[in-house]
């Protein structure tokens, strides 16, 4: 029953491929002729260039060409912001692919070396002599505010990208000197580094006698580099082919468009032959986009029995040196409003400054927003429920938006799909027997053992989004998705697709697609994507948008096709069209299945097009275009169990149960997955990772030895639920799935972290809970400083 | 100056001249362009590139190519030893211990030190025993999964 794969934990397609070690990755691939580029970066976070000598570098061993600013002038525009946020008094310095005079990050690029080998290339970086005058740096987001700090770009007063503010319900003020308790909190989201196992990578390969150029990208949205190289390069887009092949995960990190990218194409112009470049792990560190890094003031109003009556928040925002090219939307639009959370808030304003620093430009990281906006409004709701002494499941439960399966409007302007967010509570409490273990953490205290439960419930936003919605925001493109669905006269299927997934198991999920709409069984369909050249237009894979979106336009192809096929079917049958039925890829009169043509018999027939009704094309294909017509709006609720350990500071995490809800699972297995990785990340988040650096500027977690990324002996078994409700607005109801887990998840390592600790005296710690940190705080608490 | 090596890798003798400093991931990847193996960091943190070593594993990234000279490497492509798939490789794909794929090849030849070493390992042993290689994707709980099913098919 091909119909029923729909739903179906079937093995993925990717997968024979990728471990049998013969998926090619962009480092994979070796062109004739190839030269290879490597980049001098600055050691320095914020100096002024007074000279570059490249001669010695120029003469070196096997070195081609060597490139500065000034070879560049005229030839590569900066690299492009495209997400110019409104109402914001967004300013934009100059990200110049190579540094004019100043640079104002440790990575920032300087000069590019191409070589007939990666070592020669490298070996000549060092020979390049630039001539560094180091400035005062600023690094952290809030001391970029500060009047005196040092100023990273003197066209941009105050270090300030954009200050942009959401108000929404009623009056804010009147909210909080009506209130009858408030809590308060400063949060920093300490700043991440996404860490996509394979580092970026491009190959450009400019053929000069077409002025034809492809180019090979380790990106999550190839359309969008082709549109920005374009740009950028000069190369028309009619000319330009960007190719993802095998990616290795991005988590955010591929979504920018980099300058290491455009001068990658630069190079490869210049020479007339294909150029490789490829970050090392380290240059990941410093050059590939970070996340997060906000600190967050935040407070909350509410009335005795625990009723929220009012959100008021401050966040900086550390936005690096530059704006990378969707950064501006992701503290703001992405997180301010989401800010109702799954309750019922009746005022909310929040002001979000954004802050240049002499830091990695900062970009979505999965989530992206949602996550900061979740932890602010799930520690303030356990904050309340602390000052109240009620259980923090009971003050969820007040606020909670009632059960609603057709829109609801929250304050900040959102209309959210479909949630029933005390269902999922509710399954939450019952599958993680949350009774009992609150028994077992008061009978653990008695015995001098700190164990706590930390609840995050959760909304997120994604499948973005409409275009529309995207225009009035600012961002630079459109929303919407497009698929191309081509039976063969065999009846085998192409699928051509413009989202670009790289790790979702997405050429298995649309399979599956096509599979519960046309009949087919899901081995007949290819699922073609990643390359300009030969699939439609995309705009790309983030934002969880890609099954939400693009499986959407995969969705309603394959009803075209069915639509088409319904009518060749009548014509052969001899039947009329309105009395034809479908049923799992089979077309008949009503009341006679067993007198019945397949899809595939439709598609020979569509093919070969010898008896056809009166004014029916050839063929058997459909496009098209999906643009949705609203955000889809995935929830959930996770519980994290920990004990800490006081005299080591040690956080045992001990146990973690997750509720998800993102619609009808179409493979389950591949939700399950998300669900995890997810997950530890935001754990990862809570008690591991920070990207750090120090006042100078220097990134002190430079490497993989310095950066505390998540381990597999660090986990427990994540249990993973899942309750199912159907988005009203989309052709099949479902939802994403992709960045939940992370969404919600560092909210409940910190808040069960915090509850462990309560009768130590402990209000709060600053993210990661390494065990000095908690260590520190209980000491601190303790008095015994 | 260059250095003759002799190096057998997944059975096939390969003699190449090397500079002294390539390290055996590069010999594998660019001089021989078996791109199954992966370099997924520079200080030996992340284990995509491991091998195996005279059948120990190795992270091909902490060996120079003259060290393995006389060595024999097996690496991703070579694991099953023909057309079919070896039971890690069985194994992860059966229990979705993969999603970007590029940990996956150094997850699986360091999974298969694990059970050489331990073929009834528990989860925990299993946890511990690859701590060694990162994956950004999985939360390695499926991977865990796959190595529990590989070694109650015996796949040591």
């Amino acid at each position: 029953m091909s119909a029923s794969t729909f739903g179906s934990g079937i093995r993925r397609r990717e997968d024979p491929r990728l471990i049998t070690g013969t998926a090619k990755y962009t480092d994979d691939i070796v062109l004739p002729g190839m030269l290879h580029a490597a980049l001098v970066r600055s050691p320095y976070s914020h100096a002024r260039i007074g000279g570059i000598d490249t001669s010695a570098a120029a003469s070196a061993p096997g070195v081609v060409a060597v490139y500065t600013s000034a070879d560049a002038e005229g030839e590569i525009a900066p690299a492009p912001c495209a997400w110019l946020l409104p109402n914001s008094a967004l300013k934009i310095a100059d990200y110049h692919c190579l540094a004019k005079d100043t640079v104002r990050y440790v990575g920032d690029i300087v000069a590019v070396v191409v070589a007939e080998t990666p070592s020669q290339a490298c070996d000549a970086l060092d020979l390049i002599d630039v001539d560094y005058e180091p400035v005062d740096a600023v690094v952290r987001p809030k001391d970029a505010a500060a009047e005196g700090a040092p100023q990273l770009h003197a066209e941009i007063e105050g270090n300030q990208a954009f200050h942009w503010t959401v108000t929404g319900g009623g009056d804010i003020d009147e909210a909080f000197a009506n209130a009858e308790v408030v809590v308060r909190e400063t949060i920093v989201q300490q700043r991440l580094i996404p860490n996509a196992m394979e580092p970026r990578a491009a190959i450009a390969s400019y053929v000069p006698a077409t002025g034809e150029l492809t180019l090979w990208n380790t990106t999550q949205n190839p359309h969008i580099v082709r549109f920005l190289c374009s740009l950028v390069n000069g190369v028309p887009e009619d000319k330009l082919r960007v190719i993802a092949p095998e990616v290795g995960g991005g988590f955010g990190s591929k979504i920018a468009v980099y300058p290491a990218d455009f001068l990658t194409v630069f190079c490869s112009k210049k020479l007339g032959v294909p150029v490789k470049w490829v970050e090392s792990r380290s240059e990941n560190y410093q050059a590939t986009t970070h996340g997060r890094d906000h600190v967050q003031e935040i407070e909350l109003a509410a009335t005795k029995d625990g009723r929220i009556t009012g959100l008021r928040a401050t966040v900086w925002a550390g936005m690096g040196a530059y704006l990378s090219t969707a950064a501006p939307g992701i503290p703001t639009i992405l997180h301010g409003l989401m800010l109702s959370g799954v309750y019922d808030i009746p005022a909310i304003h929040e002001d979000v400054y954004g802050l240049y620093t002499n830091t990695t430009p900062v970009e979505a990281y999965r989530g992206a927003g949602r996550p900061e906006a979740t932890f602010m409004v799930e520690r303030l709701v356990d904050l309340l429920a602390a000052e109240l002494g009620m259980d923090p499941v009971d003050v969820r439960r007040r606020n909670f938006i009632p059960k609603f399966d057709s829109g609801h409007d929250v304050v900040t302007g959102l209309t959210y799909d479909s949630g029933d967010y005390g269902g999922a509570l509710a399954k939450l409490l019952g599958e993680a027997g949350y009774r009992d273990l609150r028994a077992e953490q008061a009978a653990a205290r008695e015995s001098g053992r700190y164990i706590g439960l930390g609840l995050s419930t959760y909304v997120e936003i994604c499948g973005l989004g409409p275009s529309q919605v995207a225009g009035a925001i600012g961002f630079q493109g459109g929303l919407w998705e497009s698929a191309i669905l081509r039976f063969h006269p065999s009846g085998k299927v192409h699928v051509m697709i413009g989202a670009s997934p790289h790790g979702q198991g997405e050429e298995t999920t649309f399979a599956q697609i096509v599979a519960g709409e046309l009949g087919v069984s899901p081995d007949d369909v290819k699922v073609i994507h990643g390359d300009t050249d030969n699939t439609p237009m995309g705009w790309g894979t983030y934002g969880s948008r890609t099954t939400a979106v693009g499986g959407a336009a995969l969705a309603v192809a394959a009803r075209k096709i069915r639509d088409k096929a319904t009518i060749i079917a009548a014509h052969l049958l001899e039947a009329a069209v309105e009395d034809m039925e479908y049923d799992d890829g089979k077309f008949f009169v009503k009341g006679s299945p067993d007198s019945s043509k397949t899809i595939q018999d439709i598609a020979l027939m569509a093919n070969v097009a010898w008896n056809l009704p009166e004014g029916v094309e050839a063929g058997l294909e459909a496009t098209s275009f999906y643009d949705p017509p609203n955000f889809v709006f995935p929830y959930g609720a996770h519980l994290a169990v920990v004990e800490v350990d006081p005299e080591s500071g040690s956080v045992d995490l001990k146990r973690y149960v997750a509720v998800d809800d993102c619609g009808p699972q179409i493979n389950p297995v591949i939700v399950e997955g998300q669900v995890h990785g997810g997950i530890v990340q935001g754990i990862g988040q809570a008690l591991w990772e920070e990207g750090v650096y120090d006042d100078g500027g220097q990134l002190v977690t430079g490497t993989m030895l310095d950066y505390a990324l998540p381990r597999a002996d660090r986990l427990p078994d994540i249990e993973v639920h899942s309750t199912v409700t159907p988005s009203p607005h989309h052709p099949l109801g479902v939802k994403g799935i992709g960045e939940a887990g992370t969404i919600a998840s560092t909210a409940a390592v910190y808040n069960a972290v915090i509850d462990a600790l309560q009768p130590l005296g402990v209000g709060s710690v600053n993210m990661p809970l390494t065990p000095e940190r908690v260590w520190r705080s209980i000491q601190d608490a303790q008095g015994r400083n | 100056m260059k250095i003759p090596v002799s190096i057998t890798i997944n059975g096939r003798r390969f003699e190449r001249d090397v500079e002294p400093r390539l390290l055996l991931v590069h010999f594998i990847r660019d001089v021989l362009g078996l791109t199954g193996t992966k370099v997924g960091c520079d200080t030996s943190q992340c284990g995509a590139c491991t091998v195996l070593l005279d059948g120990v594993s190795a992270k091909s990234c902490t060996c120079l190519a003259v060290q393995a000279d006389g060595a024999s490497v097996t690496t991703i492509e070579g694991l099953a030893g023909g057309d079919g798939l070896h039971a890690l490789q069985e194994s992860f794909w059966n229990k979705h211990g993969l999603q970007c794929g590029f940990c996956t090849p150094g997850m699986i030849m360091a999974s298969h030190e694990l059970l050489r070493c331990n073929p009834e390992p528990s989860d925990d042993e299993i946890r511990h025993g690859l701590e060694g290689n990162l994956c950004r994707c999985t939360g390695y709980q499926n991977i865990v999964r796959a190595v529990r099913d590989a070694a109650a098919g015996g796949a040591a």
